[in-house]
């Protein structure tokens, strides 16, 4: 039943042929502060519960917040780099509902005036599966996170208990625009929007830590024979723990929407806005229980906190130390090394340090396509199999050079380089020591060529082949020679055994 | 002279010099404390012990040649929204009953460094919400010149515990009058800072944009030792003002040659009860001798100050209550009985529909919130909700932001051509007990002269200026534009070196009922 507006399908129930997919995202991202937004307290994932709290986040009675500059300037250089207006003027308001796990029976959050809005971010798919999609961005504001609950419903009393180590840590919301067209889009805008933030080390977005938290809204815009569109209701789902699952949620609440359209023909406005939870065992989406009164929020200006006001002078210095924007630094790997706009995207996406590597070493070989090849192979395959992170890589981008340099000079080939290389990251000693504890060792001029003429007298019928003018017949030596002596140059092999041939 | 008839600035001087020891000055408090607050009704709580502790201390640093804090050994009260270290802090509600804050006020950080000595935690309406103190959840405080009447509110205990000597200064807090119009109504001295003057960490919020904590004392130049301690910059309260602290209390002497004052023609019209203004008028008159100029100004916006200030304070408060819902602190109600009648509930219905019958977490908050809070708090809450709410925020909430700015801009208007503002605090003296408990609408017309001040962020100071005809204690106040509090202390200052009200006592002993 899925169909994507690209892709027309006929429907069994109605003259439909195609629908689109209209998706919004609400995305929640922890900023990388030492402290919490309006207290001392630490930020640490993991700690005892309830070990990361003092009055301020505890909302006893008397304390007072005090914002945390240091998150405004994270919030303020994420949202320039998503080409948001930076509001002169910001203030914080106070969100009322009551929960246990907000302990002040209100957040701390922007309501009318966020810090940012109007911004936007690209995304381009360097497979080309989709066409550049330019994401609209409706604001960007700062608010206080709530405590957790955790509820155990394994006693058969609902006991339920509440952690407020996360009571206010920094959170960033980033409201997109309903620009989206497909799930697959979603997927990849989210991991371009990781990949942003992460270079610009406003967040570590590290999901399962909740460090990035995605809400998506879907509905269909579906056309009718008579011309109209129908829009079916917006969905909003929660619950969503990967990209991978948002995905997922986003593809099945299509199709489902779908079949409920054609079942209900019910449209948006039809019924409040529903909010369905991904099930991700099951892949399904499902109804979330209505809340008892539709939430009025009581938004009012914090009186606690004075708003923010922000200068041309203060904004150009607070995003003066930001770093390349992914998007920037693709095009310029791509001018400054020669590299295609595929190599460079693969380089990229595997995050700033891997790009520091790869500089480093096209810087030293003069060799951006060399050693963009050796990172998207060999070095993406050792970090793989020893899983382990490009920041502790035994190798250095210098002793990674100094063997590339000899594969290039013809001391060894690819496939011994590549023996080399697994066992200098195995042992972290360079690629001499190893090719001399191999026993790899630069086959001398006279040994190789006493070596040849042994090869070309031993094989009178490889000869004739050669000179009958099947030169590939050569490959048959190469085998042998590497028998006799494992250290030798093929390459080298081929052509010292040719030329003793044609003498011949 | 007995020290408890001696002011601040006596005692902290003659402890310095060894005249008199802190623990003596400290004694002669709490005796007085025990011997009248029976009657009163001042104080929720007495710490003898860690008042006799930290005279001790005091004691034996000065004998040890240690130099002393500016309010060394001065005994002082402190009302019982601002939080105190292990020391119950109730609001003098249910609700806080059992609350004991793990930390100190930034105001009480200040008066421990300055070695004055913390003798209790006094009575007030309940979150200081109230002008009579009879919302108070442990009962209402008496005034001292007849307790019969009620010694106004919200600071009524801290009022009261000066105005009958229980201590020589308290700490009041003051939202829309409540320092200065139970200082007015007990005869005493009441200093509201500018807002922002002083830190409001660890008072416990009533309304944030309004609240400001100030000094209670018998003088005026009283207040200005106190005030030089607690005033300052707070990193920790955002809104505290970097402005410096001046030496208040050695900025009195110069006169008052020159110094205009405004007087509002609006506030001599109805209501205002004309033994008040004739005294207030008679105390325009020593200002006048003084050598101050008086002037008429208006206040066009003034007359919508107590509707203002009844949609904004009422906002902020059902905000910052919000927190109290038997959750992390305060009172909870018997959730046993909750989870014992779901029980029944299910075994007998079988099938309850969840969405008509509240969870046992909302009825945790309902009944919580029911039990903890007195109806004047839940009037309040249910003010500011309803004002809150989407569909009447603007024109309510955000119309008396509006009205608010014009109260503002009245000031900076009239402070163009004055340098003071001076009239009536109340426009009564004391009222009996119960008079007003039945109307909150009157109630709240209390406020009329004092909440404007609190609306602009100006600051203001109330002092005697006369009896009533039956022996009631009248007050004035003077208001100033943002931080000029060493012309409002000095002018009340002035006031008091030329006449003697500041200095009647009421007739305690003989009216004592036995505790």
């Amino acid at each position: 039943m899925m169909a994507a507006a690209s892709q027309p399908t006929t429907s069994a129930t109605t003259d439909v042929l195609s629908y689109t997919i209209v998706i919004g995202l609400e995305v929640h991202v922890q900023l990388l502060t030492r402290t919490k937004l309006f207290c001392g307290c630490s930020t640490a994932f993991g700690a005892a519960p309830n070990t990361q709290t003092c009055p301020v986040c505890l909302g006893l009675p008397g304390s007072l917040p005090v914002m945390n500059h240091e998150a405004f300037i994270l919030a303020v250089r994420a949202a320039k780099a998503l080409s948001c207006r930076i509001a002169e003027f910001t203030k914080w308001d106070r969100k009322h509902y009551f929960y246990p796990d907000l302990p002040k029976g209100y957040q701390i959050s922007q309501f009318d005036l966020p810090f940012s809005s109007d911004g936007k971010l690209l995304v381009c798919d360097s497979k080309g599966r989709f066409a550049p999609r330019t994401v609209g961005i409706v604001r960007v504001h700062l608010e206080e996170d709530a405590g957790k609950s955790i509820h155990d419903e394994s006693t058969g009393c609902a006991d339920s208990r509440i952690d407020l180590n996360r009571t206010g840590v920094p959170l960033m919301e980033i409201v997109t625009q309903p620009d989206l067209r497909s799930p697959q889009e979603a997927r990849a805008w989210l991991n371009e929007l990781k990949l942003l933030l992460v270079y610009l080390k406003v967040s570590d977005c590290n999901m399962q830590e909740g460090s990035l938290r995605v809400d998506a809204n879907i509905n269909l815009h579906i056309p009718l024979p008579d011309g109209r569109i129908a829009k079916t209701p917006i969905v909003e789902i929660k619950n969503v723990n990967s990209f991978r699952s948002v995905e997922r949620a986003l593809l099945y609440e299509a199709s489902r929407q779908w079949d409920e359209f054609n079942h209900t023909h019910a449209e948006i406005g039809s019924s409040p806005k529903q909010t369905r939870g991904w099930d991700d065992p099951a892949g399904v989406t499902r109804a979330q229980r209505h809340k008892e009164e539709s939430s009025d929020y009581r938004y009012f200006p914090e009186p606690d906190l004075v708003p923010v006001t922000v200068s041309e002078t203060e904004l150009s210095l607070m995003t003066s130390a930001q770093g390349e924007t992914p998007a920037l630094l693709r095009s310029r790997l791509e001018s400054q090394w020669s590299i295609s706009a595929y190599d460079a995207d693969v380089l990229v996406n595997q995050g700033i340090a891997f790009v520091g590597y790869f500089e480093r070493l096209a810087t030293i070989l003069s060799d951006g396509k060399s050693a963009s090849n050796w990172m998207q192979q060999d070095v993406m395959r050792m970090l793989n199999e020893n899983t382990v992170a490009i920041e502790s890589f035994p190798v250095r981008a210098e002793g990674l050079a100094a063997l590339i340099a000899q594969v290039s000079s013809g001391a060894f080939d690819t496939s011994r380089a590549r023996d080399i290389f697994s066992e200098m990251v195995k042992t972290g000693r360079s690629a001499a020591e190893v090719a001399a504890s191999m026993g790899i060792a630069d086959v001398g001029d006279d040994e190789l060529m006493s070596l040849c003429r042994e090869l070309v007298a031993c094989n009178p019928k490889i000869v004739a082949d050669v000179k009958g003018g099947k030169e590939q017949a050569a490959a048959g030596l190469l085998g042998q020679a590497k028998k006799k002596n494992p250290n030798v140059n093929p390459g080298k092999v081929r052509q010292l055994c040719l030329e003793l041939i044609r003498a011949m | 002279m007995h020290p408890g008839d001696m002011s601040a600035c006596e005692i902290a001087g003659a402890v310095a010099r060894g005249d008199i020891s802190a623990f003596e000055c400290t004694q002669a408090a709490l005796s007085r404390i025990d011997r009248l607050n029976g009657s009163i009704n001042a104080f929720l709580h007495i710490d003898a012990e860690g008042a006799i502790a930290s005279a001790r201390s005091i004691d034996s640093r000065r004998a040890r040649g240690e130099s002393l804090g500016p309010l060394a050994g001065v005994p002082i009260a402190i009302k019982d929204v601002l939080c105190t270290r292990n020391v119950p802090t109730t609001c003098a509600s249910k609700m806080l009953k059992d609350f004991r804050p793990p930390y100190d006020a930034f105001v009480v950080e200040r008066l421990r460094t300055s070695d004055a000595v913390i003798v209790g935690k006094t009575n007030m309406d309940e979150f200081a919400m109230g002008g009579s103190n009879e919302n108070s959840a442990f009962g209402p405080v008496r005034n001292p010149w007849d307790l019969s009447r009620a010694p106004g509110g919200s600071s009524g205990g801290s009022a009261a515990c000066v105005a009958a000597g229980m201590s020589p200064i308290a700490l009041g807090s003051d939202t829309g009058g409540s320092i200065r119009q139970p200082a007015g109504l007990c005869g005493i001295t009441g200093l509201k800072p500018t807002y922002g003057r002083v830190s409001r960490r660890g008072l416990i919020a009533f309304a944030s944009s309004l609240d400001q904590v100030g000094p209670m004392a018998r003088s005026a130049a009283d207040c200005a030792l106190v005030l030089e301690t607690i005033a300052g910059h707070d990193p920790s309260d955002s809104t505290s003002l970097k402005a410096d602290v001046p030496p208040y209390s050695r900025l009195l002497e110069e006169s008052l040659a020159g110094v205009r004052i405004g007087r509002v023609a609006a506030h001599f019209t109805e209501g205002l009860n004309p033994e008040v203004a004739r005294a207030v008028d008679e105390a325009f008159a020593v200002f006048r001798a003084a050598g101050a100029t008086i002037h008429d100004i208006e206040m066009p916006h003034a007359r919508w100050g107590v509707p203002t200030y009844y949609l904004v304070a009422p906002c902020e408060a059902s905000s910052n209550l919000a927190r109290y819902d038997g959750v992390h602190f305060g009172h909870r109600t018997d959730t046993a009985q909750i989870l014992a009648s779901h029980a029944a509930d299910r075994t007998q219905k079988n099938n309850i529909d969840s969405d008509q019958a509240d969870s046992t977490l909302v009825e945790m908050y309902r009944k919580s919130r029911a039990e903890g809070f007195g109806s004047e708090v839940k009037r309040r809450i249910m003010l500011g909700t309803y004002a809150l709410s989407a569909g009447y925020y603007d024109a309510y909430y955000l119309k008396a932001l509006k009205v608010r700015r014009l109260i503002r801009q009245d000031y900076l208007n009239a402070f163009e051509k004055v340098d003071l503002i001076g009239g009536p605090v109340s426009a009564t003296a004391a009222f009996p007990l119960g008079e007003k408990t039945g109307d909150p609408l009157s109630m709240y017309l209390v406020d009329l002269y004092t909440v404007t001040a609190n609306l602009a962020g100006v600051g203001g100071i109330s002092f005697p200026c006369g009896l009533s005809a039956s022996g009631l204690p009248l007050g004035f106040q003077l208001q100033s534009p943002a931080l000029a509090e060493p012309l409002l202390l000095r002018a009340a200052d002035r006031f008091q070196r030329i006449t003697d009200w500041h200095q009647r006592r009421p007739h305690l002993e003989g009216t004592l009922q036995q505790p």
